[in-house]
């Protein structure tokens, strides 16, 4: 095959592979259809990959099996192994993999078109966009992934000058871009490049609270789809640029979903810290003072005659790894024909859908996990609802107090329940430092102890009653 | 110039492809959804192998070399940790 036609094939497997890609995703419409997706978009993998190795370029393939085999041995097995716990580090490390590959992809190719030709500028312009994204992508993800593991050096990691030092660097930004783009010295240039967007992009995320931990994750997965993007403008590659734009797209959506379930700006989230300037703990100890603890044999009274009971999960709940439990207690439920509904807040959690996928792998039914915007219509109607660790999106405060820093927040009703049973281990305050009034509502009784224990407690306190 | 703009929009053509797709998502798959755009994202491979199989300068070889593992390793691991989780919410329903 003449050179031509070669390449014409190849970009014809390419719009096949992105053809099997969106099909892929469309089928992450439902359940049902996700797993046939799935494959689909591997396949769509297999045919890109396959044409590529047709590619005039590549005149020893040695390198690249075994570049695959390493590859697919360390993701395999990360795969198979990882404990469903660890899920948000395993998302922003593939994050971060995507971002980084970027940077040598781009970078690669510098060396490779400077040592022979000319250089156009807007292949430049790319190359300085795919080490700016790239590395801000890796770079911010290695933070998140310390943040999930609660490194806590992370904490004490302080730059200086606050939010100028990140304007600093970027404006220090400007000078190896230019000189990249100057076209002088391209290679060295971009290194300087990546050199200083890594450490904006530690910088940048290292100030993040966990709260805001979600938005963090659906941006950074946003960042490494866009420097696929980057870099396919620098190697004129048709579906680099279209995976790019769709896993962009795909994390952006993610972002504003995020944003809009805090009612708060990607700006916000970005340049300013949450909870530290409101009045925390001004009258706790007042706004406490009628609260009502309770033991599970007085839950697992009520529930006696109970016909609806709804669980709201939160972080807490993944900490306690208290899934499985929840499922023998939703389970016990159903089985007295009680109607056990799961009440998901879109930011519950350390990323999005991060509730769904712990209560799936307990066993959990689809269609008992309801979103904000459907379960809150009927909370009025539900006998108990039984939230275990979550604090601020169920705080009633963002409703009634609009001096509250969570003030507009979307939150799950809870508190219009007839009985809410909050599981906790104290009365601290969650991710925003602020007090819940729901703790010492009328209507609510506090479960104190370990999110598992309590769960455990009452599962066995309604089989003896 | 003409292929930059063969490029751009081709990129935002598919953008809103994705944006039609993706909003149709329900909360429930949106880690699934993460970590299958994981997966799709080391479509990044495809530069890799070229960077890592052409023997024009070692550095490239070099660098193209570890873009393919890591690339490799998206690819791997993010169509099967997705193809677990899907599992997952598929069981009983």
């Amino acid at each position: 095959m003449s050179n031509e036609a070669l390449d014409a094939f190849i970009n014809f497997a390419y719009l096949i592979a992105a053809v099997f890609f969106i099909v892929g995703l469309k089928g992450l419409t439902h359940p049902r259809t996700a797993v046939r997706g799935n494959f689909l978009g591997g396949a769509g993998m297999l045919i890109a990959v396959v044409a590529t190795l047709l590619h005039r370029d590549i005149v020893d393939p040695k390198l690249i099996f075994a570049g695959i085999a390493i590859g697919a041995v360390i993701g395999g097995v990360l795969a198979v192994k990882i404990n469903m716990k660890v899920v948000p580090q395993l998302v922003a490390t593939f994050n971060g993999f995507g971002g980084i590959a970027s940077v040598f992809v781009a970078g690669a190719e510098a060396v490779r078109d400077t040592e022979s030709e000319v250089v156009a500028t807007q292949t430049l312009v790319a190359l300085v966009a795919s080490g700016i994204i790239g590395a801000v992508t890796f770079w911010g993800s290695l933070v998140a992934i310390g943040k999930f593991s609660e490194l806590d050096f992370l904490d004490r990691l302080k730059f200086p000058l606050g939010q100028w030092f990140n304007a600093l660097l970027a404006v220090l930004l400007l000078l190896p871009a230019a000189w990249c783009i100057n076209g002088t010295q391209p290679v060295v240039a971009y290194w300087l490049v990546v050199l200083v967007a890594s450490i904006l992009g530690v910088s940048l995320v290292v100030r993040i609270g966990g709260a805001d931990m979600p938005v963090v994750v659906a941006l950074l997965n946003s960042l490494s789809g866009l420097a696929a993007a980057a870099t396919g403008f620098v190697l004129q590659n048709n579906i680099l640029i279209i995976t790019g734009a769709l896993v962009g797209a795909s994390g952006l959506i993610l972002t504003q979903i995020m944003c809009r379930a805090m009612n708060r700006t990607l700006v916000s989230v970005l340049f300013t810290s949450f909870g530290t300037e409101g009045s925390s703990s001004r009258d706790d100890a007042g706004l406490y003072a009628t609260t009502k603890s309770t033991s599970a044999d007085e839950v697992a009274m009520m529930l006696d005659t109970a016909r609806r009971v709804v669980i709201v999960p939160g972080y807490g709940m993944a900490v306690a790894q208290a899934q499985h439990a929840v499922r023998d207690l939703s389970d016990l439920l159903e089985s007295r024909g009680i109607t056990v509904e799961f009440g998901i807040h879109p930011v519950a959690g350390r990323m999005p859908g991060h509730m769904n996928v712990l209560l799936a792998e307990a066993n959990i039914r689809y269609d008992q996990m309801l979103e904000m915007q459907n379960i809150n219509p009927t909370m009025a109607q539900v006998d108990m609802a039984i939230v275990i660790g979550a604090n601020d999106v169920v705080n009633p405060s963002a409703r009634t107090d609009p001096s509250s820093p969570i003030a507009g927040m979307p939150i799950i009703d809870v508190d219009k329940a007839r009985t809410v049973v909050v599981i906790k281990r104290s009365l601290s305050p969650g991710f925003a430092g602020i007090a819940n009034p729901l703790f010492a509502a009328e209507n609510t009784l506090m479960l104190f102890g370990d999110g598992r224990q309590a769960v455990q407690d009452l599962v066995a306190a309604i089989e003896e009653g | 110039m003409e292929i930059l703009v063969t490029g751009l929009t081709i990129f935002a053509l598919a953008s809103f492809v994705g944006f039609e797709v993706i909003t149709k998502i329900p909360a429930t798959l949106h880690t699934p959804l993460m970590s299958g755009s994981n997966a799709i994202s080391g479509i990044i491979l495809t530069g890799a192998l070229i960077a890592a199989g052409s023997e024009k300068s070692t550095t490239a070889t070099v660098l193209g070399f570890f873009a393919v593992i890591l690339a490799t390793v998206n690819v791997v691991g993010g169509f099967f940790v997705t193809h677990r989780m899907l599992a997952m919410f598929r069981k009983k329903d």
